[in-house]
């Protein structure tokens, strides 16, 4: 019920942000509609845990987010120097490693994190293994019990 | 302030600008598909990011602001996905990728 409720005010406020309109006939048909599109998804089975994570809202915006974006920062910067360094100084690497997430919910915001952040790229993600391809060595070296891994895992509910 | 919010617009569009160029260079640089990839995704982060915080301090606080700051939740919820079945699919046709440094493979 927290659930449909928090999906119901995230719908709303998406639409009016969206619309821009604030007479009472359209503020009303679009609260119908977001009651109507929550109506429909809780039918379906859609919130959830996967479909509407609210409870990591907080903590993504205060501590992950952030922290990500700096990261995303630091590599592209260093992929830069890469591309724009005359000898291109790459070594390409395929590497496996073991995700520490137990939900999905987990480990897609992990694979997700690793294809954001110039560098790598999550090519397979499965529950206890990701494969990752990495620009240099280093990159690949770094990844597996990584601080975004450790990250990753405490976002998810206890 | 407009003045302050203005050259802080400009500077962020610069650097945008800046990280989608190299982010072609790298994509005409790199020795094989998925290292290309690695490219890109320099364009569609910092490139993408910067470009978008530059017209959003160029709005200040509007609705356009707003809309903006969705284009790149989206852009950021996105683009790895798109990224990750790409490679995946690559890798699933067999297309085979560059190991450990181009110098080799020559």
């Amino acid at each position: 019920m927290f659930r449909s409720l928090s999906a119901l005010v995230a719908l709303y406020i998406f639409w009016i942000l969206l619309s821009g309109f604030f007479t009472p006939f359209l503020l009303a048909a679009g609260f119908g509609c977001a009651l109507a599109v929550v109506f429909i998804a809780r039918r379906l089975g859609l919130i959830d845990n996967e479909g509407h994570p609210v409870e990591m809202l907080w903590r993504a915006l205060t501590s992950y987010w952030p922290w990500l974006v700096w990261e995303i920062a630091k590599s592209a910067w260093d992929v830069t120097r890469r591309i724009l360094s005359p000898s291109l100084p790459i070594s390409p690497t395929l590497v496996e490693f073991a995700p520490t997430q137990r939900t999905d919910v987990g480990l897609v915001i992990h694979a997700n994190s690793i294809t954001l952040t110039p560098g790598t790229i999550a090519v397979e993600a499965e529950a206890g293994r990701f494969l990752v391809h990495a620009l240099t060595r280093e990159g690949a070296a770094s990844l597996a019990g990584s601080e975004m891994d450790r990250r990753c895992s405490a976002l998810e509910p206890h | 302030m407009t003045t302050l919010f203005e050259i802080l617009s400009a500077l962020c569009l610069a650097g945008g600008g800046f990280f989608c160029i190299v982010g072609g260079i790298g994509l005409l640089r790199m020795p094989d598909f998925y290292t290309r990839v690695h490219a890109a995704s320099l364009t569609e982060t910092l490139g993408a990011g910067l470009i978008l915080l530059g017209l959003m301090l160029h709005e200040g606080f509007t609705l356009v602001t707003v809309k903006l700051l969705m284009i790149g939740l989206l852009i950021f919820f996105a683009s790895p996905t798109a990224s990750h079945a790409l490679t995946r699919a690559a890798l699933l046709r067999g297309l085979k990728p560059l190991l450990d440094g181009p110098a080799e493979n020559k």
